[in-house]
C-alpha cells in the first residue's frame, strides 16, 4: 500500500520535473533569434503535411525492402552459421567459403557494396540477369546482413554448453539430431535480442539503395526538398523511421532483460 | 524381465572391454583395462579422484575413442570411429555426474526425445513409454515440469529414466549421487536399487561405498588407470588381498567418503 503510494508519488515528481525541463528548454529555443529560420527550414507546417503522404507512400517501399530481406536473411543466416561450424575435414571448404563470405560482407562499407552490385552488375548486361535497382537493393542487403545474422547464430549455437551435445549422442542421437532438437532450439531463444538489434539496423540502411534511384522515403523526402529548398521533408522521414524503431528498440530490451532474468534465475 | 534379486548366475557376457587403453596427450589414463559385464550383473568401479572411472564410462559409451585394446558388446566389436556408434550408444544408457537435462524440454520431454528421434518410435508411443518409466522413478507428478523446477535428486531420476529410454543393454552411471544432498541420495539409490532388482546390467562409478557393497555383484578397484584388484563385495571390504585397495579403504573409513570427491 505504502510501496504504491510512494512509487505514483515518484512517477509523479519525475512527469512535473520532465514538464519544468521541457518547458523551459522550448522557451529558450523559441526565444533565440535563429529558430524561426530554422523552424522555417526544418519543421515547417506546411511543408509537413503535404511531404507526410508522398513521403508515407514511398516509404512502402522501405518496408517491402526489409520485410523481404528479413524473410530470406533468416534462413541464409542459419545457413552460413552452420557451414561455419562444421568440424568434418571433407567438408572443409564450405566452411573456409563461409568464413570468407562472412568477413567480406562485414568488412566492407555497406554503401560501397550496394553501389558497386548496384551499378556494376547490371552493366554487364548479363543474360537472364535483372537489373532493376530494387531487385539489386535487395540482393546487396540480404547478402550483408545474413552475414551479421550468421554471426548471431554463431554466438547463440556456441553459447550452448557442450554438456547438452555429449548428453544428446550419449542417448544415441546423431550429431544433426543432436543440433536440430538440443542445441538449435536452446541458442535460436537466446539469439533473437541480437536478432531484432540487427533488424534494426537493416530497416534503417534501406535508405542507402536510395543511391540506385530506387525511390523509396529517403530518396522521395529529397526530391521533395530540392522541389521546395526546404529541410522539414527529411524530418518527416526520420519521424517515420523513429516510428518503427524506436518500439523495436523497447522490446530488444525487455526481451533481454527477460533473459538475464530467467538464466540468473534456472540452473543453468 | 524381473529377476530374483539373490545371486544371478553366470550369463554370456554384455559389455567387455580387452586391454583398452586411453591417453590423454602423454598421460596414461587407462591402462590395459580388461572388464567383462554378464547379463544383469551390476559391477562398482571405485579408486580415487582421478583413477580414471569417468574416462572408462565415457569410454565404455563410445563417447571417446580409444588408444589401444578393443570393446565388444554381444560379443561384436564396437568402436565411437564405427559408422553405427550412433545405434550402438542406444544399446548403452549413460548418467553423468552433472545432471545436464535438456532445459528447453520438460521432464516427459526429455525422456521421450530419444525414443521418438534417435528410434523412430511414434510421438504417441515415445510419451508412453516415457510415462512408464517416469512412474517407475517415482516422477509421475512431475512428468510436465522443467528442469530447473525440479529438485537435485528429481533431476537425476529423470536423467535416469532418460538414460533408460532407448531400453539400453546396460546402463552406466558415473557418480550420479556426488553432487546431491544426503537427503536425496537416498532417493536415487533407492532408484538404482529397484533397477538392479529388475536384472538391469550396470557398470556404476561410485564414492557411496556402502551403496556398492549392497547393490553390486562386483567390486573393481582402480588406481592409476588400472584394476588392482576386482571381487565380490565381501572380499574386496571385507578381505582386500592388495595392499593398495587395503590403503585406498583404510583411507575412505578414516576420512570419510566425502573427502575424496
Ligand atoms: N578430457 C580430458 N583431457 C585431459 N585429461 C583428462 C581428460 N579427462 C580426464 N583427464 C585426466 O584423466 C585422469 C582420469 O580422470 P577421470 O575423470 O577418469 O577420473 P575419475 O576417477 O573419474 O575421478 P573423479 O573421482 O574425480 O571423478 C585424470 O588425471 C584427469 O585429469
Ligand atoms: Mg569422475
Amino acid at each position: 500500500m505504502t510501496a504504491a503510494r510512494s512509487a505514483r508519488k515518484g512517477t509523479l515528481v519525475a512527469v512535473i520535473s520532465t514538464l519544468v525541463v521541457a518547458t523551459l528548454l522550448a522557451i529558450s529555443i523559441g526565444s533565440s533569434p535563429s529558430w524561426p529560420l530554422v523552424q522555417k527550414a526544418f519543421f515547417d507546417g506546411t511543408y509537413f503535411s503535404t511531404s507526410l503522404p508522398n513521403v508515407i507512400g514511398a516509404f512502402a517501399i522501405n518496408i517491402q525492402l526489409f520485410v523481404l530481406a528479413e524473410i530470406l536473411i533468416l534462413p541464409i543466416g542459419l545457413l552460413v552459421a552452420l557451414a561455419r561450424s562444421i568440424t568434418s575435414p571433407a567438408l572443409a571448404p564450405l566452411r573456409i567459403f563461409a568464413t570468407i563470405y562472412t568477413d567480406f560482407f562485414r568488412g566492407v562499407p555497406s554503401i560501397l557494396l550496394i553501389y558497386v552490385l548496384g551499378f556494376g552488375v547490371p552493366a554487364l548486361r548479363l543474360p537472364g540477369v535483372p537489373s532493376e535497382p530494387f531487385f539489386w537493393a535487395l540482393v546487396t542487403l540480404v547478402l550483408i546482413y545474413s552475414a551479421y545474422v550468421s554471426e548471431v547464430y554463431r554466438a547463440g549455437i556456441e553459447s550452448i554448453h557442450p554438456s547438452q551435445e555429449r548428453a544428446a549422442r550419449a542417448l544415441g542421437l546423431t550429431r544433426f539430431q543432436a543440433l536440430r532438437y538440443v542445441v538449435l532450439p536452446q541458442a535460436l531463444r537466446r539469439v533473437v535480442p541480437p536478432l531484432l538489434n540487427d533488424f534494426i539496423g537493416l530497416q534503417k540502411d534501406t535508405a542507402l539503395v536510395s543511391i540506385l534511384g530506387v525511390v523509396e522515403a529517403f530518396k522521395q523526402a529529397q526530391i521533395l526538398k530540392s522541389a521546395n529548398f526546404n529541410f522539414t521533408p527529411l524530418m518527416v522521414t526520420a519521424l517515420i523511421f523513429l516510428v518503427i524503431t524506436i518500439p523495436m528498440t523497447r522490446l530488444v530490451d525487455r526481451l533481454a532483460a527477460k533473459d538475464r532474468a530467467t538464466q540468473q534465475g534456472g540452473t543453468r | 524381465m524381473a529377476r530374483k534379486a539373490t545371486k544371478r548366475v553366470a550369463a554370456a557376457p554384455v559389455l567387455e572391454l580387452h586391454g583398452v587403453s586411453k591417453r590423454y596427450g602423454r598421460a596414461l589414463v587407462l591402462d590395459k583395462i580388461d572388464l567383462s559385464l554378464a547379463e544383469h550383473e551390476v559391477v562398482c568401479l571405485i579408486g580415487a579422484s582421478g583413477s580414471g572411472k569417468s574416462t572408462l564410462l565415457r569410454c565404455a559409451d563410445l563417447l571417446e575413442p580409444i588408444d589401444g585394446g578393443s570393446i565388444t558388446l554381444d560379443g561384436r566389436t564396437v568402436s565411437a570411429d564405427d559408422r553405427d556408434a550412433d545405434a550402438t550408444r542406444r544399446q548403452l544408457g549413460i548418467v553423468f555426474q552433472g545432471f545436464s537435462l535438456f532445459p528447453h524440454l520438460t521432464a516427459l520431454e526429455n525422456v521421450a526425445l530419444a525414443p521418438r528421434v534417435a528410434l523412430g518410435l511414434t510421438a504417441a508411443a515415445a510419451e508412453k513409454r516415457a510415462r512408464a518409466l517416469l512412474k517407475q522413478l517415482g516422477l509421475a507428478a512431475k512428468a510436465n515440469a522443467y528442469p530447473d523446477s525440479l529438485s537435485g535428486g528429481q533431476q537425476q531420476r529423470v536423467a535416469i529414466a532418460r538414460a533408460l529410454a532407448t531400453e539400453p543393454k546396460v546402463l552406466l552411471l558415473d557418480e550420479i549421487t556426488s553432487a546431491l544432498d544426503p537427503v536425496l541420495v537416498a532417493d536415487v539409490l533407492e532408484a538404482l536399487r529397484a533397477l538392479a532388482k529388475g536384472g538391469m546390467t550396470m557398470l556404476i562409478a561410485t564414492h557411496e561405498m556402502a551403496f556398492a557393497a549392497d547393490v553390486a555383484d562386483r567390486i573393481c578397484y582402480l588406481e592409476g588407470g588400472r584394476i588392482v584388484e576386482a571381487g565380490s563385495p565381501e572380499k574386496i571390504f571385507g578381505a582386500p588381498r592388495d595392499p593398495r585397495t587395503r590403503a585406498f579403504l583404510k583411507r575412505v573409513r578414516s576420512v570419510g567418503a566425502s573427502a575424496l570427491r
